[in-house]
């Protein structure tokens, strides 16, 4: 069998604070490929922790232990700072929520891209303004000389967006973690950046983790979704199957979302059962 | 109508923000405002707030225009609730705090007896009355930003994003909140969010707005019917229903 993009097995990441533990994220296992996966929960859920253990991104109050936690077959526990710095950004990348934030706002978009380029490939300037040039237009920037020279302030949440999408896939990595890549876009501009990442993941052969808390956008968009809560993944789910979902949670969250396709005077709330903390 | 609004407009500097928006509004009713980022639907309900003072045109509530300086009742009857439930409480002051300031502006009697009642009436009760916010979950304390706008016995309530910052689930709880809390008092609603499904859940009528206008004003059994005329609102209808590869490719024109 060809070894996995992604191999973890019974990850915990518990963070000890002043008077209490934490355990966000408690046994997850997951072995992926080059493909799509989705991370579902709401608040709390540990699907953010997940995604930052695997590129060890985990603050240094969070200690993180696994059975296995491997990247293309290298075992990511233990790794020193300079190993990480060979994988991320370069193999693994990751975007974020809000490009307001994530961008410098003293530097033009175009430079920001190609900085993350000369950081991880040697190239001349010029060989870096033309790359960055090819991945905006990959993004789909129509104007991608004119958008190079823009500032973060001066340009549209989507387009700060996909700017953010073109930084993290310069350096062509292999897999891509978009932490609720599209939530702060109207629902118009997220189709766009969502059909984006789409073309890239089965264009590059990318394999993508796509953390959210919109299952039905989830299971529209990946191959597979894990459905988190209380730090544990309930249910995993081929996506086309996300209709027969069994696991009460995650028939709940289905449940309680007003829909355009149903009417009905009250929606039907969560009842938490404390059996699922125990992931049953 | 308790509320009517013709030919409304705001402009900021050289931006036509809001364009003349025109809608009324029955006292019971729930009236939806529905748009993407910049369309004008905040702008609109901070108009009719009296949070900004440059609109032209004209608001009437309650048969009164709203034009020159409101009187201190129009603050008492009408209430807003904010989006950010993180943003719109002081941190350092405790829910008890919170509920009698707005009890106090208004020389409102029996201040002990309303804060118990609406802490239970939002389902929180007694044990929360001297927290603080950052004890209290998202959900908690969007569920006292709704007390604090109700204890002085508002007709009409002005909702924005009012679920958008929490989850489904908590959100569900919120929306049947705000739904019953409107039958039981009579209350009427101006909702904006940019959830069509929220919108269509909680709203009878409701107009979409793009660019400052509104495009189209329709009922929500229309709505749902998939019978709305405008290429606008079609085009959010369908980006509301998921993802979907043959349509992203189809908004691939606008940028």
């Amino acid at each position: 069998m060809e070894k996995p993009l992604v191999a973890i097995e019974d990850l915990h990441v518990t963070f000890r604070l002043r008077n209490r533990t934490v355990e966000a994220v408690r046994g997850v296992s997951l072995t992926m490929g080059k493909e799509k996966i989705g991370i579902v929960g709401e608040s709390g859920s540990g699907k953010s922790v997940t995604g930052r253990a695997l590129l060890g991104l985990t603050p240094p109050a969070g200690e993180v232990r696994a059975k296995k936690l491997e990247f293309d077959g290298q075992d990511l526990r233990g790794l020193d700072p300079a190993g990480w710095r060979a994988l991320r950004g370069r193999r693994m990348a990751m975007v974020m929520q809000d490009p307001k934030f994530s961008l410098n706002p003293v530097m033009t978009v175009g430079q920001q891209i190609a900085e993350a380029y000369v950081t991880h490939v040697r190239a001349s300037k010029a060989e870096a303004r033309e790359k960055s040039l090819a991945v905006l237009e990959a993004v789909r920037i129509r104007d991608p000389q004119r958008v190079y020279d823009l500032y973060p302030h001066e340009v549209s949440g989507g387009m700060g967006q996909r700017a953010m999408i073109a930084m993290m896939l310069v350096a062509e990595p292999e897999l891509l973690i978009a932490d609720e890549p599209t939530s702060a876009l109207d629902v118009t501009v997220q189709m766009q950046v969502l059909s984006i990442l789409d073309d890239l993941v089965s264009r590059r052969g990318m394999g993508l983790i796509f953390v959210s808390h919109d299952l039905d956008l989830v299971a529209a968009f990946c191959d597979r979704v894990l459905v988190m809560y209380g730090g544990r993944v309930v249910e995993t789910l081929k996506a086309s199957e996300l209709a027969s979902a069994r696991h009460p949670y995650t028939r709940g969250l289905l449940d309680c979302v007003p829909r355009l396709d149903r009417a009905q005077r009250e929606l039907p709330v969560l009842n938490r059962d404390a059996a699922w903390l125990e992931g049953r | 109508m308790i509320l009517s609004v013709e030919n409304l407009g705001v402009e900021f500097v050289g931006l036509r923000a809001v364009d003349s928006a025109r809608f009324a509004v029955r006292r019971g009713e729930s009236y939806g405002l529905v748009g993407e980022s910049g369309s004008g639907k905040s702008t609109v309900l901070r108009a009719l707030a009296g949070l900004i003072d440059n609109w032209t045109g004209s608001i009437r509530f309650d048969g009164r225009d709203l034009s020159g300086k409101r009187d201190r009742t129009f603050y008492r009857r009408v209430q807003m609730v904010f989006q950010d439930p993180y943003g719109s409480l002081h941190p350092r002051q405790t829910i008890d705090r919170a509920l009698a300031e707005p009890l106090a502006i208004h020389g409102m009697d029996r201040r002990e007896e309303r804060i118990e009642k609406a802490l239970e009436e939002v389902g929180l009760g007694h044990g929360f009355r001297f927290r603080y916010p950052h004890q209290l979950s998202g959900g908690q304390r969007q569920r006292v930003a709704i007390a604090r706008a109700l204890i002085v016995e508002p007709e009409m309530l002005l909702l924005d994003e009012p679920t958008s910052a929490l989850d489904v689930s908590i959100q569900a709880e919120v929306l049947n909140l705000l739904d019953a809390l409107r039958r039981r008092r009579n209350l009427t609603f101006v909702m904006v969010s940019h959830n069509l499904a929220v919108v269509a859940h909680m709203c009878a009528r409701l107009a979409v707005m793009n660019r400052g206008r509104i495009v189209e004003e329709m009922d929500t059994a229309s709505l749902r019917a998939g019978s709305a005329r405008d290429p606008y609102t079609q085009r959010l209808m369908a980006a509301s229903r998921g993802y979907d590869r043959a349509l992203a490719e189809s908004f691939r024109a606008f940028d």
